[in-house]
């Protein structure tokens, strides 16, 4: 399986406040994939401001996510803005990525 | 360059892959001292090894030292996964051995620091997918031929599911089957009665494991390594005392198989003549000597003179003490005329004393290790080796006694180790660390109370592959030093002290009585003979007069026989003619 690497520029207002979000998963093992499938969901409907996210896939890049101090997968950090943010598991409880990622919930 | 190693590392797993299906049991030397040893061999080569005990048994020191062990000796990289510690924690921890780990660089010893910090947000299920494959690079990279998951109960239990640790505890084995790397996993279990099914699931899956406990026992913590499994090797499945030294964990196995092929003929001296020629001449080199007895029974003395004369020969020897301190004793030695002092001043003996009570026999038993590797003595003297026995359990006293019994035997050093019993039958006492049975000779020293006096008493219970006096002696402490006294065995009784006294007084007595009696027999007897003599000459004289008188009364009788004869001559001649010229002769010759 190729390395997947996906960039999601929406709605940036040019300001530099991008959230950095970086997802790293395992192949296509269930919870990586099942991960994907969650923080693509939330980005869709959750995420108002704009976002760069990269999914980097840690059989092709271990290097990348050894650098970036990952230990299990799927895990998604946020880089900007701070503080820093390390979620593990695949993303099911979107209220806790919310929370995590520090966006704003935009259901009521 | 970089590419040319991972070349080099995925090669050797598919070799190791393909030898593991030919050579099913290849072991790799832990370098662990001891485990080698229990396990025949060491560990299961390309194959896991479970490793779990409780907190503080050993499991971090155990991983770490085999993986030292395998940098250093066998240049052979690794990989060190820590889900418990840091790093940096690991190689702090590490500074009492030496091991200077921080001179091992991370192409030979990898660290990954698989701790999930507390700040990280758990959102649903996770695996270990991604971390094994950036280990699988990381071990291309390297080389690395051994992998520790360190703790890594630490990391199933944030699962939070029975199922999900399963799966990843197969995900880990799959993963290490074809990595063809030796692991080790080591694993917390907590003595509780329910263990969690999951322990005994990896026990499963492993090829070998070990257990490393630890327990308290006369309020001391005393520590064990006992193998449970290990498929398709034999293995010694007792519970073995493990210890601490300064080159990582030692295991503490008394080999019976390894008993040293030496057996020197050469005699040293015990350090005074009466007691080297009651066993023959000495103790052989090498040998080990135990002398028991009650307190005050002059042990230390004994000991003390040994160190003392191997010294005076010139050779090295080392003094452990577990009573008293090292000042108290070289005074105490002094006041029987062994002086310590120059020998310690000349840097030929060494003298080391240490409290028992609050050190497990364990910490023991590597600190004299630690002394005899930096002093290199060919004489030692523990005194008293029974302390050992105070400190923890009787188990492993008992073993960590006999291992250093062998372990100085096999070094080719005499000991001498003295042993304090707590009742005076020999044969009653000394059981507690049954050194007894390990010791070459044995010298038993005891009291005899008798006539208001309390005499110290030697015996030599055995003396292997030497004829020895089955006599008790009685032993002298003086400030000139040490003696024995041959006893005397009166009526059944031994003497000893003012009645042994006594009793050669009284020798001396009769002695000098036999002599004057003697003398005045010889005197008497010359007078005897003197006077006889006299009478001889005496009756000589008599003889010589008896026989001059015999010779005057012949004579006479001789004349008067004559003097009658020529008077009847005379007469007849008177008769026959009144001329008669002749006859006057005989007239003139007549005496009256």
């Amino acid at each position: 399986m190729s390395a997947r690497r996906r960039r999601s520029e929406a709605k940036g207002d040019g300001s530099g406040n991008v959230a950095v979000l970086r997802l790293y998963v395992a192949g296509d093992a269930p919870n990586s994939t099942q991960a994907i499938v969650n923080l693509e969901a939330i980005c869709r409907e959750h995420l108002t401001d704009a976002y760069d996210l990269e999914i980097i896939d840690v059989l092709e890049h271990p290097q990348r996510a050894m650098a970036a101090g990952i230990v299990v997968t799927p895990t998604l950090t946020k880089a900007y803005p701070l503080p820093t943010a390390q979620i593990v598991g695949n993303l099911s409880d979107k209220r806790r990525v919310l929370l995590a990622i520090g966006a704003r919930s935009q259901e009521p | 360059m970089l590419f040319q190693f991972r070349l080099e590392g995925s090669a050797e797993i598919a070799k190791s892959g393909m030898t593991r299906s030919v050579q099913p049991l290849a072991k790799l030397i832990t370098g662990i001292e001891g485990f080698d040893q229990l396990s025949h061999g060491g560990l299961p080569r390309n194959r896991t090894t479970l490793l779990f005990g409780g907190p503080g048994a050993g499991k971090t020191v155990f991983a770490m030292n085999c993986l030292v062990n395998a940098v250093r000796v066998h240049r052979a990289p690794g990989i060190f996964v820590a889900f418990e510690e840091t790093p940096s924690q690991i190689i702090a921890n590490s500074a009492g051995f030496d091991w200077r780990l921080e001179s091992i660089s991370d192409k030979q010893i990898y660290y990954l620091d698989a701790r999930l910090s507390r700040e990280v947000v758990k959102a649903g299920d996770f695996d270990l997918a991604g971390m094994l494959a950036m280990l699988a690079a990381k071990q291309a990279e390297i080389g690395a031929q051994w992998i520790v998951f360190d703790g890594i109960d630490v990391l199933l239990t944030q699962l939070r599911n029975p199922a999900a640790e399963v799966d990843e505890i197969y995900r880990i084995r799959d993963w290490l089957d074809d990595s063809g790397l030796t692991a080790i996993v080591t694993a917390k279990s907590e003595d509780r009665p329910h263990e969690p099914v999951q322990y005994g699931f990896m026990q499963f899956m492993a090829d070998c494991v070990v257990q490393l406990g630890r327990r308290q026992e006369n309020r001391v913590a005393s520590q064990f390594l006992q193998m449970m499994k290990y498929r398709g090797s034999g293995f010694s499945a007792a519970e073995f005392p493990v210890t601490f030294g300064p080159s990582g964990i030692e295991v503490i196995v008394v080999d019976s198989t390894a008993a040293s092929d030496r057996a020197p003929t050469q005699r040293i001296s015990l350090g005074f003549e009466g007691l080297d020629a009651l066993l023959g001449g000495g103790v052989y080199c090498g040998s080990s000597t135990l002398i028991s007895g009650l307190p005050g029974t002059a042990k230390t003395t004994l000991a003390g003179k040994f160190v003392d004369t191997a010294c005076a020969r010139g050779e090295r020897a080392l003094y452990v003490s577990y009573d008293e301190g090292v000042a108290q004793i070289v005074r105490n030695l002094g006041s029987v005329g062994i002086a310590l002092k120059k020998h310690v001043a000349s840097g030929l003996l060494q003298m080391f004393s240490a409290r028992t009570e609050t050190t497990s026999p364990e910490e023991l038993f590597s600190k004299l290790k630690s002394l005899i590797g930096e002093h290199r003595p060919s004489c030692v003297v523990i005194d008293p080796l029974s302390a050992i026995a105070r400190s923890g359990s009787s188990f492993s006293a008992r073993s960590v006694a006999s291992r250093f019994v062998h372990m100085v035997k096999d070094s080719g050093i005499s000991l001498l180790v003295t042993a304090l019993s707590e009742a005076d039958d020999p044969v009653a006492e000394s059981t507690t660390l049954q050194i007894s049975t390990i010791a070459d000779t044995w010298i038993h020293l005891s009291y005899l109370v008798s006539s208001g006096e309390r005499n110290r008493a030697l015996t030599i219970v055995k003396s292997r592959g030497t004829a020895h006096s089955n006599q008790v002696r009685e032993l002298i402490l003086s400030k000139s030093g040490l003696s024995l006294a041959d006893v005397y065995a009166a009526g059944g009784e031994v003497l000893m002290g003012t009645r042994r006294w006594e009793k050669e007084a009284d020798a001396i007595d009769s002695r000098s009585r036999q002599l004057v009696e003697s003398e005045a027999k010889r005197r008497e007897l010359n007078h005897a003979m003197a006077r006889t003599e006299a009478e001889i000459k005496v009756l000589q004289l008599d003889l010589e007069r008896q026989r001059a008188d015999l010779k005057v009364s012949s004579t006479e009788a001789l004349s008067r026989d004559a003097s009658s004869q020529s008077r009847e001559a005379g007469l007849r001649t008177k008769r026959e003619s009144p001329t008669g010229n002749s006859s006057r002769k005989p007239r003139s010759k007549r005496p009256r």
